[in-house]
């Protein structure tokens, strides 16, 4: 069992979604996180363009069998890329192992409750 | 030198009062400040109602979209009142031209001729025409509910204008200036107070026309849209409410009797419009919202706007109830049928315009049905007067509904009004203004 979390744009949230329920991933849970990378953002705040230091990122976690990695890692990268070559800022996916998944309703324990 | 000062201070004062009479009287004889006092007033009360409008919007719609869905509203303020000053005036309440399609009085282009003009009424006709031009402000303001999500807003900016010339301005003349046709129809005219078929119809039908034109939005209706903050919406809701007795009773053009017969009328069917959602609600669904409070308060005030000056407290009860329920059952079939009427403009306006407009001519209080009959030289019936609503609300719905589908039709196919699918996606506040309404709520 692996854990995804990814950071992506929240512009993006949506896209990412939609390709990830089409592609069967169902089970997600979204949080709006603030940070920043290497990027250099700038944004029209009053009519002058600032470079905001903390930027707001959704960051979506993901539990999954280790069979169903490689198809949400890929659903991520596509739908989170902004146009078709993505820009700086387009966020990072993490995967992690994950040691126990427990169903809280049935008690069920690993690959199963997932 | 101290003796005589005080002498002669009664002698000042009489003379002071003297002149000061014979200045006050050349102005008494036009103004009625007390009128004019309270058409200020609910001028100002009826421009609440718009950022109220943004409110009651804004907090019903996705955290993404909250602030593009403000703006529907805001920007009708800037482009509505721009086109009323310009030429909106002159084409509501000119003389009829092009066969009494609008009006049109060249005195009136910038509001140039009316500088120095008191109507009839003891009102400086400036605080007539700016009380008038926020109606225009507030009914394309209403549409944007029905199409809220999905618009771009170049297309938004250029379809309320184009449509306040041409769906707005017309129907205002028809109704509401004295050579207007439905001002004139039966025996004392199609009644409609406050802006029943003027502003709630045309802006529900147009509403629905628009959502049905522009398609539903992304996902709907399987996936759920919950409201970014419906604490919002209720702040909207009870300005609203308050705003709307500057919208009702303001439109007296009065300080006096009918302008109370106005207002208690008002409270009423907003009263008994929310209470009967309510109760509706809690016996359907098993509980009572908050939301369903806010629909009801509007249901019951859209009802009451045309027939506020003829209906008495017992009947705007009545009209609150009846439209609620109407308005209830409204969006359930809309549910069942499933077009995406975002903010059910049409279930409540246009369902509530059309309930109000017709069902007041039984609530009508007897000096107006005995002016009425008085006026024909015969008698007027209920059935009569029944007549000419119906007639009235008919011309409303099918006038608007083909402007707005042509105008649709033009606006989308030159600058495009249906949103981009990323740009939906993303949310209008990111996609047309480039910020964002919510700092860090969660998303939805």
């Amino acid at each position: 069992m692996k854990m995804i979390i990814a950071i992506i744009n929240e512009e993006q949230l949506d896209a990412v979604r939609e390709a990830l329920i089409e592609a069967q991933i169902t089970r997600i849970t979204v949080g709006r996180v603030s940070g920043h990378g290497r990027q250099k953002d700038e944004e029209i705040y009053r009519g002058k363009k600032i470079v905001p230091n903390l930027l707001p990122k959704i960051r979506l976690e993901i539990a999954v069998n280790d069979e169903f990695v490689d198809i949400t890692v890929n659903t991520i990268i596509k739908s989170a890329k902004s146009g078709s070559s993505g820009k700086i800022g387009d966020g990072k996916i993490f995967i992690l192992p994950l040691e126990e998944c427990i169903r809280i309703r049935t008690e069920e324990r690993g690959g199963q409750a997932i | 030198m101290n003796r005589l000062d005080k002498s002669s201070l009664p002698i000042f004062t009489f003379v002071f009062v003297l002149m000061s009479t014979v200045l006050l009287a050349d102005e008494g004889d036009a103004i009625d400040s007390g009128a004019t006092a309270w058409m200020l007033t609910s001028t100002a009360l009826v421009l609440l109602m718009i950022p109220g409008l943004a409110m009651f919007y804004g907090g019903l719609v996705r955290t993404k979209n909250v602030l593009g869905t403000m703006m529907h509203s805001f920007s009708a303020m800037g482009i509505m009142s721009v086109l009323w000053v310009v030429c909106g005036y002159s084409m509501c309440f000119g003389k009829n031209v092009l066969g009494g399609w609008f009006g049109w009085d060249s005195q009136y282009l910038f509001l140039r001729g009316i500088d120095d003009t008191i109507m009839d009424a003891g009102v400086p006709e400036y605080v007539f025409s700016m009380f008038q031009g926020k109606f225009a402000i507030i009914t394309p303001a209403l549409i944007a509910g029905a199409f809220a999500e999905r618009v771009t807003f170049k297309g938004y900016c250029i379809f309320i204008a184009s449509w306040g010339l041409l769906v707005y301005n017309p129907l205002c003349h028809w109704v509401w200036a004295s050579d207007g046709f439905l001002f004139n129809m039966g025996a004392n005219g199609a009644i409609d107070f406050a802006g029943g078929t003027v502003v709630h119809i045309s802006a529900g039908v147009s509403g629905l026309v628009a959502a049905l034109y522009l398609g539903a939005r992304r996902g709907y209706p399987d996936t759920a849209m919950h409201p970014s903050n419906l604490v919002m919406t209720m702040i909207g809701a009870g300005l609203l409410w308050v705003g709307w007795f500057g919208f009702n009773a303001g439109s007296s053009v009065a300080s006096g009797l009918s302008t109370a017969q106005a207002l208690t009328a008002t409270q009423a069917a907003a009263a008994s419009g929310a209470l009967t959602w309510l109760i509706i609600e809690g016996w359907h669904q098993g509980k009572a919202t908050a939301l369903g409070f806010a629909s009801g308060i509007l249901a019951g005030l859209v009802a009451v706007t045309p027939a506020a000056g003829v209906v008495q407290p017992g009947g705007a009860l009545v009209l609150g109830a009846v439209a609620s329920t109407i308005c209830y059952l409204a969006i359930l079939l809309k549910n069942k049928i499933g077009y995406d009427d975002s903010l059910d403009a049409f279930g409540v306006h246009g369902i509530g315009g059309i309930v109000g407009a017709i069902l007041l001519s039984f609530f009508i209080r007897t000096s107006w049905m005995e002016a009425a009959a008085l006026a024909t030289g015969g008698n007027w019936t209920v059935l009569d007067q029944l007549g000419i609503q119906v007639l009235a609300v008919g011309i409303a719905v099918v006038y608007s509904a083909v402007l707005t589908y042509i105008l649709l039709l033009i606006v989308n196919k030159t600058i495009g009004l249906k949103s981009k699918a990323n740009d939906e996606m993303s949310g209008l506040d990111s996609s047309y203004h480039g910020e964002h309404g919510y700092g860090m709520l969660n998303p939805s």
